[in-house]
């Protein structure tokens, strides 16, 4: 190798590398960050997010924008990976120079973003599900979905009003199941369940009869709850099927809250509960819900441009970029930090997700009442009757 | 032996240049991000090269040892109190006992063999740093506490770059005279053919498990390294994949090759993000790139070039 040839090769690596063009800036455009999986192991929670935000995007501006400004929307995949999200959260900021963010598809992208975005002063309203998004509150920092502790709180209040104390726990070693999972934990004493069995299973484990058998076989389960997301709670519930223990009621987590996992677990779902988002039963509300109108509008416009079923994840998204557009509307500023203190004073937001109040110390915003029970019947979602 | 010692100052040489230079025209501080990013692979690639490229054995559970890098970091000041430079060393040392630990056994494995082995080291580590939650945070990660040295608090894109920068100089110095001396002799002399080197009295099990602790020592720096930067981590970083990227850089760079081993590293890195403009399209172009490039230059990316260079030269 001679010094030339040393040369030749650093200066064409580093013109490849960096001669990154950077596009115009359009002027007189807001411009919104967004980092999400759309590839990658989390792509069925990414994929939705994605075509909700262009689609709400679009249909803004075609309304003529925020304050009389279009909004640019600049998208970047992570593909799952939170290195990634971190090196594109610092592009958004550094070179994009985003005012907001409506992104984090995973907990873990989020966790290795936020602080970017705390030391930038951006806000960031992240559609992780974990309750550490939040918790403890940072400033800059919100979020959409319900949290796992609010799944398990629902969950057992349900299991109280059946009289149901003792149960049984089946939870995915992944990210969403291990973290709900020590919630669940933390919070069964206050509802007096008392957790008889504790069993785990990997992320791509095919097959958890053993563990639901030693479920079966530990005397005095009244309920079984699976924390989880993904394939995994599908197989468990057909194994629950083939196990024969439907006499024992099932709860699956919103995690599952698609239509994908009743096509997955076929029949043996018939029955199953689970906690979940208005969106999902949006038909079936009686007209008196406040969320009716959202949820079905919502439903209708992704469904017609993407035709593929809504999930909930999806709308969470919707729930993000609105509660920024109003808040941006209500600052009649693009200034990060006036809009960040609108977003806190967010009230009486109707999004998919439910009603969002928002405080200094609460920047999630939602209560109980903003899950559903549902209950799987005829291959369909179904709200719970209470009590029974 | 006089040519070599000018080639290989001329490598670090060009290599200080460009970390000097390049700061000039950034524009922003995410170019710092990128550009740290990339020296930091490039160590753990530069690493990798040593034991792949001169000793000529497979890892493809690398990962698992930047890993032990990254969560001694993380683990040592937030679980036990161990300030964090010292967790930084005890990391290494802790990668090298245990390639020197595992090593022993499996570095007696041949080709496909010794794969699956050390295949099996970094899934086993990775499924650690997953199921320990209590320790490790699970697999949602950690955060990381900033680097203190000295009263100074190591923070900011572009101080990272400087420290991540002469991190790389230094390991590719090191890199670059183990070459030339008689252990870097004994793993060329591996390379080429085990039983003639055992016919010459290189003891080839001593001379393998060397390169394979001085490989994970690397490796563990560099994950310390990025684990600082990020102030955040999580189990991707000791996964499968990462394992295949860290033999990716190597492999299109050059197998052998220690500025290969950095070229691989700035093309892995840098080209996602400069295909990001592609949007949909962006997985299917990277892999195209890199296929493209292992079959029209077979070698590496440097070797290739050089070669084609130096006969331009002489026609």
């Amino acid at each position: 190798m001679n010094a030339k040839a040393n040369l030749k090769t650093l200066l064409a690596a580093s013109v490849m590398a960096f001669g990154v063009s950077q596009g115009a800036l359009a002027q007189g455009t807001i411009k919104i960050g967004s980092v999400l999986s759309v590839t990658g192991p989390s792509s069925f929670l990414g994929e939705p997010e994605d075509k909700t935000l262009k689609l709400y995007v679009d249909k803004i501006n075609a309304a003529g924008g925020v304050n009389g400004k279009k909004i640019e929307l600049v998208i970047y995949d992570d593909g799952g990976d939170a290195n990634k999200a971190r090196t594109f959260a610092t592009r958004l900021l550094e070179d994009d120079e985003v005012i907001a963010m409506v992104g984090g598809t995973t907990t873990g992208s989020t966790m290795a973003m936020i602080p970017v975005f705390e030391e930038a002063k951006v806000p960031f309203i992240s559609l992780a599900g974990a309750i550490e998004v939040v918790d403890p509150v940072r400033k800059f920092v919100f979020k959409t979905p319900h949290t796992d502790k609010m799944a398990c709180e629902k969950i057992f209040e349900d299991l109280k009003k059946r009289n149901l104390t003792k149960i049984g726990m089946i939870s995915g070693t992944d990210g969403f199941g291990a973290s709900m999972r020590a919630q669940c934990v933390k919070v069964a004493p206050n509802y007096g369940m008392q957790i008889l069995t504790d069993e785990t299973y990997g992320p791509r484990d095919s097959d958890m009869t053993a563990q639901l058998t030693k479920i079966k076989n530990t005397a005095g389960v009244q309920a079984v709850v699976n924390p989880g997301f993904g394939q995994g709670p599908a197989i468990v519930t057909r194994n629950y099927a083939q196990l024969g223990m439907n006499a024992i009621p099932f709860y699956q987590s919103h995690g599952v809250a698609s239509k994908s996992f009743i096509e997955l677990a076929g029949a043996a779902a018939e029955g199953v509960r689970l906690p979940a988002a208005a969106l999902l039963v949006g038909d079936k509300l009686p007209d008196s819900d406040p969320q009716k109108k959202v949820v079905t509008e919502y439903k209708q416009a992704y469904e017609g441009a993407t035709k593929q079923p809504v999930s909930t994840f999806g709308g969470h998204a919707y729930d993000g970029l609105f509660i920024l557009v109003e808040a941006m509307k209500r600052a009649n500023s693009t200034d990060p930090q006036k809009i960040r203190d609108e977003i806190e004073k967010t009230k009486g937001f109707v999004g998919t997700g439910g009603i969002v109040n928002m405080t200094g110390t609460d920047h999630l915003g939602l209560d109980l009442s903003a899950f559903r029970m549902l209950e799987i019947k005829g291959g369909d979602w179904n709200l719970a009757a209470s009590g029974s | 032996m006089r040519v070599l010692a000018n080639q290989r100052f001329l490598t670090l040489a060009i290599l200080a240049v460009v970390i000097a230079v390049l700061p000039f025209v950034f524009p922003s501080s995410y170019y710092f991000r990128v550009a740290s990013l990339v020296w930091v692979s490039a160590l753990a690639a530069v690493g990798l090269n040593i034991l792949m490229g001169q000793a000529g054995q497979v890892s493809l559970g690398h990962a698992a040892f930047f890993g032990i890098g990254a969560y001694a970091v993380a683990i040592g000041p937030a679980h036990l109190g161990i300030p964090s430079w010292a967790a930084l060393l005890i990391g290494a040392l802790l990668s090298a006992v245990l390639a020197y630990l595992v090593g022993r056994p499996i570095l007696r494995l041949k080709g496909h063999y010794l794969a699956i082995a050390t295949l099996g080291l970094g899934v086993l580590v990775a499924l650690v740093i997953t199921t320990e939650s209590s320790w490790t945070g699970g697999p949602d990660g950690m955060p990381v506490e900033r680097l203190t040295l000295f009263g100074w608090r190591v923070s900011g894109s572009s101080t990272w770059y400087w420290v991540t920068g002469g991190l790389l100089l230094v390991g590719t110095w090191i890199a670059l005279n183990l070459d030339e001396t008689p252990t870097g002799r004994a793993f060329r002399a591996l390379h080429d053919s085990e039983v003639a080197a055992q016919v010459v009295g290189v003891d080839v099990a001593r001379f393998k498990l060397q390169a394979f602790v001085i490989a994970a020592v690397y490796a563990s720096l560099a994950g310390s390294a990025l684990a600082f930067m990020n102030g955040f981590i999580n189990p991707d970083q000791a996964g499968f994949l990462h394992s295949v990227e860290l033999v990716t850089m190597v492999v299109l760079g050059g197998l052998g090759s220690v500025l290969g081993s950095i070229v691989g590293a700035a093309v892995l890195i840098t080209l996602p993000q400069a295909l990001t403009v592609f949007q949909e399209y962006e997985h299917l172009l990277l892999g195209l790139i890199i296929i493209v490039a292992m079959i029209f230059m077979r070698n590496g990316i440097v070797p290739s070039l050089s070669s084609l260079l130096v006969r331009k030269a002489r026609s």
